[in-house]
Formats: C-alpha cells, sequence, structure tokens
C-alpha cells in the first residue's frame, strides 16, 4: 500500500512537468525540447540552493524562476533568431548541459541530511502525497484560471492559429515566448522537487524526461475525451500517475530497469498511433464488406 | 485614408528568379470608398494587401493611413486600425476557441491583452446582437468551438471580427473564392452591410467581374504590377470580359 501511495506521489511530481510539457505541445503547437534541460536545471539549481542553506521552498521557486530564463532563450532563438522550433529546443537544452554541470561545480550533488520541502512536513508516505495534491491543485487552479484570461486566451489562440492573432493585432512573437517561458518553470519546479525527492541532483536526471510527459499526456487523453479546459489538465495529471503505475507494475513483473525507457517510447508510440490504426481496421473491414 | 507612394517591390532579388511586382505604384483611398481590385493571377494584388497590412514590407516607397506613415510599423500594430479577412475561411478564427472567445479576441484588438478575464457577460450580450445580424443561428451557439463551424459561417464569424472594433481599412482578399454560391452570396450582403458605413475604406480583391462592377464604388485594375484602368460610380458598368482578360 505505501510503494502504491509513493508512486502515485511521484506521477503527481512528474505532472508538474507534463502539465508544463502540454502548454508547449498541445497548447502552443511547439515541439519544446528545453524541457529536458530546464528540468535538470531545477534540480541543480535547487540543490546548490538548498546545500547553502537555502529554505527549500524557497529554493522550489528560484529553480522556477531560472527555468523560466531557459524558456526566454528558446523563446528568443525561435521568434527573433527564427531558428527552427525543435532545433531552438535542443540547442538550448544541450547548452544547459554543460550550465547545469557549471552550477552544481560536478555530475551530481547529493542532498543527503539537508532539509527537504518532504522532511518539513514529516516526510511519511502521505504527507509526501498530499504536498503533491495540494501543488498539482494549486497550478491547475492557476493554469485554468489563466488561460481564461486575456492573455492566456491570446496564447492559446496564438497556438491555434498564428496568423489570425496577427491579424487582430497580437505580438504573437510575445505571447509565444511567454508561453514557453511558463512552460520551463513548471519543468524546472519539477526538477526541484523530483531532486528533493529523490535527495540528490544529477546532470543526466531529464534525459527522457519529455518522453515520459508525452506518454503521460497521451494516457491522459486516452482516459479523459472531454472539452472543459480544466478536465483536459486534470487528464494530464491522471495520465502522470498512471504512467508511474504501469512503471512500477511492469518493474514488479520483472522488467529491467534499462529496458523502460524503451517501453515508455513504445507505450507513446502506440497510444499516438492509436487513433489512426483504429481508423485504418474499420476503413479494412467495411472494404471486406462491401 | 489610405495613400500609397512609389510603392517598389521585387521578389528574389538578384537571383534568376527575380519577379518584379511593383515599379512605384501610387494608390489613393479615401474614406468611406469601396475599391475592388480585379487582375490576372501575378498581377500584385495579394502582394498590395500584404504591404497595406503589414505581413510584407515594400523595398521602397510609402504607406500611409491619415497621414501617418506606416511603412515600417509592425502587422500586429497595424491591425489596430486595419481589419482583414482572407481567403483561406479557416485562416480568420481560431478553431479550438469558442465562438464567443474568438470574438473576444478581436474586441481587444485595441486593449490590452492583460490578465482580466477574457469573455464577459456583458460583450455576450453585445456578441449575441451582433451575430444574429448574421442571420445564420450562431447567436445561440457562443460556446461552440469555431473548428465546428461550416466554412462559410466561419467567414462570416471572420467578417464580423475584422470589424467588431471598427477599422479605417478593411482589407478583403478573395474572401468569397473557397465558398458555395449560395454561402459566397450571403458574404457579399455581410460585406455591403458592413462596409456601407462611411468610414471604413475598403479594398476588395475579386476575380469575379460581377462581384467586381456591382459591389462598392470603384474599381481598379492591376496588370504586372499597374493599374491599367481605375473607374468610378457608373462608369464601372462599361467594364466588360473583353477588357478584363
Amino acid at each position: 500500500m505505501n510503494i502504491l501511495i509513493s508512486t502515485c506521489s511521484q506521477g503527481l511530481i512528474y505532472a508538474i512537468l507534463a502539465l508544463g510539457l502540454y502548454i508547449t505541445f498541445r497548447i502552443l503547437n511547439f515541439a519544446d525540447m528545453t524541457a529536458e534541460g530546464s528540468l535538470t536545471l531545477g534540480g541543480s539549481v535547487c540543490a546548490v540552493l538548498v546545500i547553502n542553506g537555502v529554505n527549500p521552498v524557497l529554493s522550489i521557486l528560484i529553480a522556477g524562476l531560472i527555468g523560466s530564463l531557459a524558456g526566454l532563450i528558446t523563446g528568443f532563438l525561435h521568434t527573433k533568431l527564427k531558428i527552427q522550433a525543435i532545433l531552438s529546443g535542443i540547442l538550448t537544452m544541450i547548452a544547459l548541459y554543460s550550465i547545469n554541470i557549471r552550477i552544481m561545480g560536478k555530475a551530481n550533488l547529493s542532498l543527503l541530511g539537508k532539509d527537504t520541502i518532504f522532511k518539513i512536513f514529516g516526510d511519511t508516505h502521505i504527507s509526501n502525497f498530499a504536498i503533491g495534491l495540494i501543488i498539482c491543485g494549486v497550478l491547475l487552479s492557476v493554469l485554468t484560471l489563466f488561460f481564461k484570461t486575456r492573455l492566456g486566451m491570446a496564447i492559446r489562440a496564438t497556438g491555434d492559429n498564428e496568423q489570425m492573432m496577427r491579424a487582430q493585432g497580437a505580438n504573437t512573437n510575445f505571447k509565444k515566448i511567454l508561453a514557453i517561458m511558463i512552460s520551463n518553470s513548471m519543468c524546472a519546479v519539477a526538477g526541484a522537487l523530483i531532486a528533493q525527492s529523490n535527495g540528490y541532483a544529477d546532470v543526466t536526471m531529464g534525459m527522457g524526461t519529455i518522453v515520459i510527459a508525452l506518454a503521460s499526456i497521451v494516457i491522459g487523453e486516452a482516459i479523459i475525451r472531454k472539452n472543459s479546459f480544466l478536465l483536459k489538465l486534470i487528464a494530464v495529471v491522471l495520465g502522470s500517475i498512471c504512467y508511474r503505475l504501469i512503471i512500477f507494475f511492469v518493474l514488479n513483473l520483472g522488467m529491467n530497469p534499462s529496458d523502460l525507457k524503451l517501453f515508455t517510447a513504445a507505450t507513446a508510440v502506440v497510444l499516438l498511433a492509436l487513433p489512426n490504426i483504429k481508423k485504418t481496421i474499420k476503413r479494412s473491414v467495411q472494404n471486406v464488406k462491401n | 485614408m489610405l495613400k500609397i507612394e512609389n510603392l517598389c517591390k521585387t521578389f528574389h532579388k538578384s537571383e534568376p528568379d527575380e519577379k518584379t511586382i511593383f515599379k512605384k505604384l501610387n494608390l489613393n483611398v479615401e474614406k468611406g470608398e469601396f475599391v475592388t481590385i480585379i487582375g490576372g493571377n501575378g498581377a500584385g494584388k495579394s502582394t498590395l494587401m500584404n504591404v497595406i497590412s503589414g505581413s510584407m514590407f515594400p523595398d521602397s516607397g510609402k504607406v500611409f493611413v491619415d497621414n501617418k506613415n506606416i511603412t515600417n510599423l509592425f502587422e500586429h500594430k497595424r491591425a489596430k486600425f486595419i481589419g482583414r479577412v482572407f481567403q483561406d475561411p479557416l485562416k480568420g478564427t481560431a478553431p479550438t476557441l469558442t465562438i464567443e472567445e474568438n470574438l473576444s479576441l478581436a474586441m481587444l484588438r485595441k486593449s490590452k491583452r492583460n490578465l482580466a478575464f477574457g469573455v464577459t457577460k456583458q460583450n455576450c450580450e453585445f456578441f449575441r446582437e451582433e451575430l444574429s445580424k448574421l442571420n445564420l443561428g450562431l447567436e445561440n451557439r457562443l460556446k461552440t468551438k469555431v473548428g465546428l463551424l461550416s466554412g462559410g459561417q466561419r467567414q462570416a464569424l471572420t467578417l464580423l471580427m475584422a470589424t467588431l472594433v471598427k477599422p479605417k481599412i478593411l482589407l478583403l482578399d478573395e474572401h468569397t473564392a473557397a465558398l458555395d454560391p449560395k454561402s459566397r452570396d450571403k458574404i457579399l450582403e455581410l460585406t455591403k452591410q458592413i462596409t456601407d458605413d462611411a468610414e471604413i475604406a475598403t479594398l476588395m480583391i475579386t476575380h469575379n467581374l460581377e462581384i467586381a462592377k456591382n459591389l462598392g464604388t470603384r474599381t481598379i485594375k492591376l496588370e504586372q504590377g499597374e493599374i491599367v484602368f481605375d473607374l468610378e460610380g457608373k462608369n464601372r458598368k462599361n467594364i466588360n470580359l473583353l477588357n478584363f482578360e
């Protein structure tokens, strides 16, 4: 039971990352690869701050702020220097690898014996779960409200139809940069929480996280198919928890941990391709009937 | 109202496929005028629209609106006083946003996009009123996603959005070309209604000579970037197919 609860808490932490990527991938229609770098950036910044005695909650917030700078750079590369979306994200991500090592001074930092947000609240399975739940709850409400404001609506419309937004007098470059910053800030917060939860920050901790987040998003979309914005975000959180549970079960069934990334990628592929596969099967069945 | 002075534009300059569109084009459009623009493909009609709207900058020459030089003003800044409807009905609206959200965005054309709520009750009342004028039944579907509407409905919505906050200049780029005859007539009727306003200067591109003759107050024909005729009022009746193409 306890293991299940802590698996769910981990899902809640990774849900922050998935929600961040939801903003770029789904709302802005921008494949942002910066996320892997900004997650590690959040982890490293937070680790250094905590080791130097900064309050763990405050260091999570600072990590988020620094993370938004990574988004600012990607947004700048894409909108002002006109570099392709994917490439600008990859460039920032690669650059962040060196920066993260500079920040930490070495490839990994241990938080052993340091204060973390989890220890402050007792470090029980239930309290850790509650922390994740509260953070996700706050994020869900803030995001839902934000995307209903004039600015948030303009960001959604920019992802939808950029030309129309420019014709309506909106500076779409600014909207894009802002959305990418928000997204990366959330990735960095997730990184900071992961570092505090795992008890260390490592320069490779971001590797493969985009695929994890993407898998969470598509799992969520497979569970809840509703039009309401809040439900869509809740779906992402549930997707992230489901992903963790799936991983937990396949590991228990004896899967080699190093095969996890292959498994995750395959899951994402299947879920992404499922609607098309269904259509193809339907069509061939109809062809046979005719 | 709109003045274009010595406009020059060449695509792919100093490349093998260099193509000069405009060599010192001059055009004046007054308040309340509705100019229909005809001309073959490659004559420069769309380029003219793009230069006016700011999605393209001229090589040289100037664009004035109300005697203010806007030649170097960014597209989104000009949009505060230029309304546009595109040929593709899908280009003028955001499909995953609802009708009320799309209209709200259009209402904000001149205001700041801050953290105030995007859709307000007060605005929705106004939207309902305006939508009922379209006679498409959209006034009861404010919460419908625009992606679910037909091309004709979306084009009507785009037209409404372009004029919800009254622009100084309205640019219509073959905005009926992709519609079926019934929707086309509907959109043309709406266009007439909206452009009756004496404050707006309208430019409309069309490939349909009948529409060009019967709509608006003035017709110009572009050929290789030059105005080959410029007729007003009754004189336009004499345009026939022979000198059209």
